[in-house]
């Protein structure tokens, strides 16, 4: 029993400590610019294939939704991006977004990262960065 | 026990068109001994299921406890209305062995979430909760000292979830806070001459490996109150949830001393349908 604990413990303190001894940001370890292009690619097909969310996104422009999305995710992974866009209030102010629909979006996010090959450990690091967004988006 | 829980799942089955799903997979927990969301020793402030502030959530799950002298069989279901209130109701079945004999209590909860949200609330999430246990029979509680057949257990929890917090892996915690007078959570009765309510400290931790697999431990302080010793619980345990409809829990549970018998320790599984 002790000795289990402890050995959870040092394996996650090794862990963090592999990840502290690293350089590169978390942009660069979604894979740059085609990294981040590529699970944007994934989550728009996600959505046009989604009954629960895609009525969101019906009316939005595709190409300029990319851009956007693509350019903001550069920005809060620390990449070489300074995102100028609308707000995710003004985004979202108006569309009445539900708990249940944020977080199927969640879902369909994470399997857009694995379908774009994003390590287990870098998505989290993702969602993280993408958490404290929630508030500016559902019930609005 | 599993006949019951055959009878309830296909009742429960229609259910499952609508089913509840607004959560992120494993971070609902699972079910303790006593039917809450949990752990398996402690109940966690999350609700049970997956449902959101939009969805309700129905669950039933079975659990089995074995260490050396005595077995503890308990079956139960919740309901989480809109991730507000968790409803449950356990039965227990503890079998002791030397002396051919079963104790049964059941357990009826209730948990309000307060605030946050496991996951997104910058704050962890808080809830409390009660648990009123009634002995089917008082006999055993009585030979050994105990006040009364049915007593209430009061507590109040905080829980969070760390994204990516250790080397990108996930990372949860509870702690909760127990006013009891439960005598081995009620099944040798409750309260004794002299002795009271008292605040008892729970905790949990666990890491998770992917979406679907975590490894955690658990401590259960407990009271004292009878003249056979009572000792605090520990667990060490891996719950495996393949998707948002059913979870499998293994562990190993250190339960001390037990009415007499000492060093009283083994294995511990359940099982959990959400709908």
């Amino acid at each position: 029993m002790r000795l289990l604990f402890t050995v959870i413990l040092a394996a996650s303190l090794s862990l963090s400590g592999c990840a502290g001894t690293q350089q590169k940001t978390l942009y660069d370890k979604l894979g740059g610019e085609a990294g981040v292009d590529k699970i944007v690619t994934h989550l728009v097909q996600n959505i046009g294939r989604d009954q629960q969310v895609f009525h969101y996104f019906a009316e939005a422009n595709v190409k300029r939704f990319k851009k956007h999305l693509a350019w903001h995710l550069c920005d809060i992974s620390d990449g070489p991006c300074d995102y100028t866009g609308d707000s995710m209030k003004q985004i979202h102010d108006g569309m009445q977004i539900n708990e249940r629909d944020f977080n199927h979006l969640v879902d369909l996010l994470i399997d857009a990262m694995y379908k774009a090959d994003v390590s287990h450990r870098v998505q989290n690091q993702l969602l993280a960065r993408l958490v404290p967004l929630r508030q500016d988006i559902i019930y609005r | 026990m599993w006949k019951k829980l055959c009878i309830l799942l296909p009742l429960l089955a229609p259910l499952s068109i609508e089913a509840a799903d607004g959560k992120l997979i494993a971070t609902p927990g699972v079910s303790q001994i006593e039917g809450a969301a949990g752990g398996g020793l402690v109940p966690w402030a999350q609700l049970a299921g997956y449902a959101s502030r939009d969805e309700i959530a129905v669950n039933a799950f079975a659990s089995r406890g074995s260490v050396d002298d005595y077995s503890l069989d308990v079956f139960g279901a919740q309901l989480n209305l809109y991730d507000r209130l968790e409803l449950s109701i356990a039965e227990q079945e503890f079998k002791v062995d030397a002396l051919n004999l079963n104790i049964r209590q059941r357990v009826l909860g209730s948990k309000l979430r307060l605030y946050g949200d496991i996951v997104y609330s910058r704050w962890p999430q808080l809830s409390v909760g009660l648990q009123y246990k009634q002995l089917d029979d008082a006999l055993v509680a009585n030979l050994l000292g105990a006040e009364d057949d049915s007593g209430t257990d009061y507590y109040i929890a905080a829980s969070k979830l760390h994204l990516g917090a250790i080397g990108g892996l996930n990372w949860l915690w509870n702690v909760t806070g127990r006013y009891t007078e439960a005598n081995q959570i009620g099944l040798l009765g409750f309260g004794a001459d002299g002795e009271g309510y008292e605040w008892m400290l729970e905790a949990s931790t666990a890491v998770l490996f992917g979406r679907h697999l975590a490894v955690g431990v658990e401590y259960r302080q407990k009271p004292d109150n009878l003249g056979p010793k009572e000792q605090d619980w520990k667990s060490a345990f891996v719950a495996w949830m393949p998707n948002k409809y059913v979870n499998l829990t293994a562990g190993y549970i250190d339960l001390g001393e037990i009415a007499g018998s000492d060093d009283q320790d083994g294995l511990y599984f359940s099982i959990m349908g959400t709908f």
